[in-house]
Order: C-alpha cells, then sequence, then structure tokens
C-alpha cells in the first residue's frame, strides 16, 4: 500500500469519527428543536455538554489533514463549496456560542434565541455536510486545469439535497440513539420512538438514494463488486442498520447506538470504496477528476504527517475514551451544568 | 470591487477577531494552573471558589475563541486557493499536527474540567487543567510555525510550480519560529494576568474584604510583572534582532528607519508620510537601533529606499502599530511593577485610582496583541510568502467579489454581535458571588 492510499484511508478515518461522534451532537440539536420543556432543553445541551467541542475537533483535524495530505483537492473543494462553506461554518459557530451564551442571561426571549441557534445551526450543518457529499459522490464540473466551472445553485442539485436528506435521518437516528443513554422517563421514552423512526426515514431514503446514483454516478459503482472490501462493508451495513431497531425495542440503548455508529462506518466506508482512487470527481470529464495520485503532497510531508497521527491518535483516542467513561449515563444538572 | 482586497479584508477581520481570545486563554490558562494547584493542596475554599470563577471565564472565553477559528481552518481554501496549492505540502502539517496534538487535548480536557469537578480525584482535576494549559501553548506553537513559515521560509524547494519540502524541521524551525514563539506566549502571559487582574481589581472595589479579589490580585500583579518583562526583554529584543537580520524591508518599516545609514537612530515617536518615504517632527535616539539590532552602535542598518518600491510594505501603519504595541509594552511593566510595590508596601488594596486603572487596563493587552499581529503581517507585505510568493497572486480565482463580499458581512455581523455579547457577559461574571460590602467595613 503507497502513502497516498494510506492517507486515503486516514482522511476516511478522520471523517468517520467526526460523523459518528459530531453526528450525535448535530442529531441531539436536530431533536432539541422538538423539546418540551426547559428542564428537557437543558438536558440536551447538557448531554452533549463536555464533549461536543473535542467531536468537532475531528472537522478541523480532517481539514488540517487534507490540507496537508491533497493540498489540491482542499484548495478546489473549499473554494469551489465557497458559500456553502461559509454557511456551514455560520451555523457551526451559533451552534457552538448556544452552549456558552444560553444560560448565563434568564429571560425566555434570550433563551429562546439560543435554542434556535443550537437546533438550526445543526440542522442546516448536517444538512449541507449531506449535500456536499453527494457532490463529491456525483463529480462536480472541474476543467482540466483543476478550477472549479459551477455555481453555488448547481451544487443545490437534486441528487446532492436527496443525499443531504440521508444525513439528516443519519444524524437524527444517531443522536437520538445517544440521547436514549442520557434521557430518562418520558423523554426516554420518544427518543427511542425516534431512533426508529429516524431508522425507518434513514432505511427509506438510503435505498432511493442508492437506486439514483447508479443513474446519477455511474463511475462510483465501476467494479466495485469485484472488491472484496465493497461486500464486507456491505454486509456490515445490513448487520448494523438492522440490529438498531432491534436493540432499541429490546431496551439495550448502548449497543443500539453502537449499531447506529457502525451504519455511519459502513456508510462512509462504502462511499470511500466507491470513489478511490479518486477524491473529486470531475463531471466535465472523469479524466480532469482529482485522484489521490495528482492532487497529494510529496512523500515526504505524507510520511511526516503519518509520524505525527501514529503519535497523536493513538493519546487522543485513550484519553477520548477516558472522559467518555467519566461522563457515562444519564444527564444530572448541577451548578456546573449549562 | 477587488476580490483580492476584500478577501484580505475578510481575513484581516477574522483573523483579528479570533485573536482576541487566544491569548487571553492561554493566559489565564496558566494562572489557573496555579490557582488549581494551591486549591488542591490546601483545601480551602476560597481557592476552590476563585478556581470556579475564573474557570467560567476560560470556559466561555474559550468557548468564543472555538466558534471563531472554525472558519480559520477552511480560509486558505475557500479565500486562498492559489495560496493553498502553492504552499500545501508545508503549509497544511502544523495545521494538521495543531488539531492531533493541541485542539483534542485543549476540548477533551476542558470539559473535564469544568463538568469533572465533582466526578474526577482531584489530582485528575489539576491535570485536567494543565493538560489545557498544555494545550494551549502546543496550539499556539503550530499555528505559529505555520504563519512564521510565511515570515521566513525555509527547509524547501520550488518545484512543479510550488514549494516542497525539503525537511521537516527545518521547515518547522524556520529562522522566525521561535523568537515569535516566545514573545506570543509571553504577551499571552500577559494578557491572562490583567484579565485577571482587572476581574480582581472590580471585586475589591466593590468589596474590600472580597478574599477572591484580595488574592487574585497579589497572584497577578506578581506574574504579570514577570510576564511582561519577559515580553520585552529578552524575547521582544529577540524577535526584533531576528527581523532586522531575516527581513530588513520590515525591519525599516516598523522602525521608521527610510534611508540607508550606520548608527541608525531608534524612533521615539514621529509622523510618517509616504510619498517620498519621511518622518516629520521625530524624537529619536542616535545609534540605539543599530546597537538593539546588531549589537553595535555603528552598525549599517538598511534603510527603505535600499527596496524596490513594489517590494516595500506599507509605512503607516505598520509604524504606527508597532511603536504603539511597545508603548503598551513598557506600560504593561510600570502598572504592573507598581502593583507589586504596593504589594511589598501592604498598599496594594488602598489605591482606588490603581484599582480602577487595572480594571480599565484588561483589554490592553489584547490591544497590545493586535497591533503586533499588525506590524508583523502588514510588515510582510506585499508578499504572502516571503520573498516567494505575491499576496496578489494568491486567492481563489473561482470564487466572485460578490460571494466574499457576502461572506464579509455574515461573519462582520455575527462577530459585533458575538464580540458585544462576550464583553457584557464577562463583565456580570466577573461579580459572580460578590458579597454587598458590610457598612462598618468601608473606610471613613
Amino acid at each position: 500500500m503507497d502513502l497516498n492510499t494510506i492517507w486515503f484511508l486516514l482522511i476516511g478515518v478522520l471523517i468517520i469519527g467526526y460523523a459518528v461522534l459530531d453526528g450525535f451532537d448535530l442529531g441531539v440539536g436536530i431533536l432539541s428543536l422538538f423539546a418540551r420543556s426547559e428542564h428537557e432543553r437543558r438536558v440536551y445541551l447538557n448531554a452533549i455538554g463536555p464533549v461536543w467541542d473535542g467531536n468537532e475537533v475531528w472537522l478541523l483535524t480532517g481539514g488540517g489533514a487534507l490540507f496537508a495530505a491533497f493540498p489540491i483537492v482542499y484548495a478546489t473543494v473549499f473554494s469551489s463549496f465557497y458559500l456553502a462553506l461559509m454557511l456551514v461554518v455560520a451555523a457551526l459557530i451559533a451552534r457552538a456560542a448556544s452552549f456558552e451564551f444560553r444560560g448565563k442571561l434568564a429571560g425566555p426571549g434570550w433563551r429562546k434565541l439560543w435554542d434556535w441557534c443550537f437546533g438550526l445551526g445543526s440542522l442546516v450543518a448536517g444538512l449541507l455536510y449531506g449535500v456536499a457529499v453527494g457532490n463529491l459522490i456525483r463529480g462536480i464540473p472541474i476543467d482540466e486545469s483543476g478550477n472549479f466551472t459551477g455555481s453555488f445553485v448547481g451544487l443545490l442539485n437534486p441528487y446532492a439535497i436527496l443525499v443531504g436528506l440521508v444525513g439528516l435521518a443519519m444524524f437524527t437516528m444517531q443522536g437520538a440513539a445517544y440521547m436514549c443513554l442520557k434521557a430518562e422517563g418520558e423523554h426516554l421514552e420518544r427518543m427511542r420512538r425516534w431512533t426508529q423512526g429516524g431508522w425507518l426515514a434513514f432505511i427509506v431514503l438510503y435505498l432511493l438514494a442508492t437506486i439514483v446514483s447508479i443513474f446519477a454516478a455511474p463511475h462510483a459503482f465501476q467494479g466495485v463488486l469485484g472488491n472484496p472490501l465493497f461486500w464486507v462493508l456491505s454486509l456490515v451495513l445490513i448487520v448494523a442498520v438492522v440490529y438498531v431497531p432491534v436493540a432499541s425495542r429490546a431496551a439495550r440503548y448502548g449497543r443500539a447506538f453502537l449499531a447506529s455508529s457502525g451504519t455511519i462506518i459502513a456508510l462512509v466506508g462504502l462511499a470511500a470504496v466507491g470513489m478511490f482512487p479518486r477524491i473529486v470527481p470531475s463531471s466535465t470529464d472523469l479524466a480532469y477528476s482529482l485522484t489521490i495520485y495528482n492532487a497529494a503532497s510529496t512523500p515526504r510531508t505524507q510520511t511526516a504527517m503519518l509520524i505525527i497521527a501514529l503519535i497523536g491518535m493513538p493519546l487522543v483516542i485513550a484519553y477520548t475514551a477516558y472522559i467518555y467513561r467519566v461522563f457515562k449515563g444519564k444527564v444530572v444538572l448541577t451548578e456546573d451544568s449549562y | 470591487m477587488d476580490p483580492v482586497l476584500l478577501s484580505r479584508i475578510q481575513f484581516a477581520v477574522t483573523a483579528g477577531f479570533h485573536f482576541i481570545f487566544p491569548p487571553i486563554t492561554i493566559g489565564l490558562a496558566w494562572l489557573l494552573v496555579v490557582v488549581e494547584w494551591r486549591a488542591w493542596r490546601s483545601g480551602d475554599p476560597t481557592y476552590v471558589e476563585m478556581g470556579k470563577l475564573f474557570g467560567k471565564l476560560l470556559a466561555f472565553t474559550f468557548a468564543v475563541g472555538v466558534a471563531t477559528g472554525i472558519l480559520l481552518e477552511f480560509q486558505f481554501g475557500t479565500n486562498w486557493a492559489r495560496y493553498s496549492k502553492f504552499v500545501g505540502d508545508i503549509f497544511g502539517a502544523p495545521l494538521a499536527a495543531e488539531g492531533v496534538f493541541a485542539f483534542f487535548l485543549e476540548s477533551t480536557f476542558l470539559g473535564l474540567y469544568i463538568f469533572g469537578r465533582n466526578r474526577v480525584p482531584k489530582a485528575v482535576h489539576w491535570l485536567s487543567i494543565l493538560m489545557v494549559a498544555v494545550g494551549s501553548v502546543i496550539s499556539a506553537f503550530w499555528i505559529l510555525v505555520a504563519n512564521s513559515w510565511q515570515q521566513t521560509p525555509a527547509g524547501f524547494a520550488v518545484r512543479h510550480r510550488r514549494a516542497e519540502l525539503e525537511s521537516f524541521w527545518g521547515a518547522v524551525f524556520n529562522p522566525s519560529t521561535l523568537p515569535r514563539f516566545f514573545h506570543t506566549i509571553t504577551a499571552s502571559l500577559v494578557a491572562g494576568a490583567f484579565l485577571m487582574a482587572g476581574v480582581a481589581a472590580y471585586r475589591v472595589l466593590r468589596n474590600r474584604d472580597d478574599e477572591i479579589g484580595r488574592r487574585a490580585l497579589r497572584l497577578s500583579v506578581l506574574w504579570g510583572l514577570v510576564s511582561a518583562i519577559l515580553v520585552v526583554f529578552p524575547f521582544g529584543h529577540m524577535h526584533g534582532q531576528q527581523v532586522a537580520r531575516t527581513q530588513p524591508e520590515k525591519f525599516a518599516a516598523i522602525e521608521g528607519l527610510y534611508t540607508s545609514q550606520e548608527g541608525a537612530p531608534l524612533v521615539l515617536f514621529g509622523l510618517v508620510k509616504d510619498r517620498p518615504p519621511q518622518l516629520r517632527a521625530k524624537i529619536e535616539i542616535p545609534g540605539l537601533a543599530s546597537w538593539l539590532a546588531f549589537g553595535d552602535f555603528d552598525a549599517p542598518v538598511q534603510g527603505i529606499d535600499e527596496f524596490p518600491v513594489d517590494e516595500r510594505p506599507p509605512l503607516w501603519i505598520t509604524f504606527v502599530s508597532f511603536h504603539n504595541m511597545v508603548i503598551l509594552g513598557l506600560f504593561f511593566i510600570a502598572a504592573m511593577a507598581w502593583g507589586l510595590l504596593q504589594r511589598w508596601r501592604g498598599r496594594l488594596l488602598e489605591g482606588r485610582r490603581y484599582l480602577k486603572l487595572l480594571v480599565f487596563a484588561v483589554p490592553l493587552p489584547v490591544v497590545a496583541c493586535q497591533f503586533g499581529w499588525v506590524a508583523a503581517e502588514v510588515g510582510r507585505q506585499p508578499w504572502i510568502v516571503y520573498h516567494m510568493l505575491r499576496t496578489s497572486e494568491a486567492h481563489s480565482q473561482t470564487v466572485s467579489a460578490g460571494n466574499v463580499l457576502f461572506s464579509i458581512l455574515l461573519f462582520g455581523v455575527i462577530y459585533l454581535f458575538l464580540g458585544a455579547l462576550w464583553v457584557y457577559l464577562m463583565v456580570r461574571e466577573a461579580g459572580h458571588g460578590l458579597q454587598p460590602a458590610v457598612a462598618k467595613e468601608v473606610p471613613a
């Protein structure tokens, strides 16, 4: 395996880490739009209070790693998705600020403002991530010198929006599965129903998106049937996705959450299998696509980065696991809470 | 409108606004390492309450820093795509390293520190604030590696129309990394000390018996004086010498030296005229700039006249911001030295005017950081990578001026709103838990 492939995998790992972890944060934010009381709103915020910021770092590190390993992709994609990305960042800012600002003043209008920032920020970010992934799977108009020739409106095509909705359903399922570990009583019951409802929406939308993809993004299916990884990931996806409602009905919430996370891992993995070795297919001419070879940094940089990742990431995973253990269990509101 | 100018405005606004928060976070985190150590070892409830108060201010400031920092990770790609393609082999690695080694550490342990007070052993709780402080310094290191490489690029060769890495450590420890790192970290310690001192003075002014305020005041003036001295000497001085050696046009611009000469004077004051470059009404000390830069009163120093017109940085803004930074730096030493003197004389709580000064001085270290940053970054112009790539050739060609204008307005509004609320809520939180002064103890 060459360095370029290793970095393709490692960036996939960062995206998976982000999608699984901030996935439930975004889902919790979306669900908070349907909160029924002040107490419940605070349960949502505090369920992810100690961990959301660390989860978001997966995105920042992913951005940095993409810049370092595939600078041409970083430059092309981010400048192509300019307005969409600015909206994502604005949504993330609104969301990040709501945690700290909301509890600082008591007025109902004040709290309502930050509730909307938290909920809508999560919704907009969650939707636009899927839209971006949809565009990357389908390909974006790139000319032979690697420049984007499309428009913002062009990025909001029906296929991309469909993938955006798949993402939204997936985040909702993930968020509800997480909240089942954090909420109690009637709230827990509702979260259980949301897990199953989100699951159903996800299955329907995912199957629809897969069928549409065969026509909208045929290049993503070239040769996948002969790739053993495709079959392994498909199997993981089926097992995980079937197990989500089973575990949820049996009140095995920890397992339901792991199954939901497994679904996300398999899904991102399958998308990666379809795209490899391209990172950004060109819809103008597939030959103009950005690949792990023509968009890469030098082997020297990729090696240095690999050493950094091998030193740093095990530490990150170790203390992240520790903090999740510390904050395991139901939300208890104290004077330190948001 | 010119998309390059707009992208420059956007970068200046978003990076400048973000840069309000990290110095405070770094400075406050290290002070909290001391406070929480005492809280842990002595079990004294006053230190515990002090930790909670300043811990909240830290968490709040950190959150706004995080919120405004997200955009910076992406902005090189969105607005400066040609720059990103040119430097990608070098510039991305420190950003990724910052994420791996610093952001995870800070964010994870800050959550543990704020929410874990009653959930983890006291030693682990202290360790968590230590990790936040260490993480914030590592973060500063890597981002300054990236920025310093733009100032004094090293460890690379230009091939395939881009800068390709030749030596990782050569790029990391390029000539300006270490001077700028130490200068910035000590400046951050000053910012933290002035924040703590201001909050403490505010509390003591409201109630002389506020034990949190009294102790925080004693701690912060000592801490503040030591760091205020260090930021100027040796680190500011080291940084100045490095600029003189490695970026002579920036040195000439910030010092106001417009003609090459031996025994260059140190300009204390002057009014900058751009065309032709000259200083009016200047006050200067002969030979001192030569001595400070090269250790010899007669050493030759290059003036701005030695450089082609299209390679000169803007003169007015670099001169003014650099000199304002220096004036503020000297003020910080004086203010904290006075405080420490009063502390020794046992009169730190007496001088109400001094305490009021400390309250109003809270934003000044941040202002000094902004001046220093403007001098450093505008002083690098017209280059985005010194002598390698011009700023005018680095923006994203596929992003229109209208799009950039939209994002400037979007983030301008958001940041103004966040900034105003941050100030208002910080002031509110500063008085948290303050008991009203008991009438008999108010001095007659």
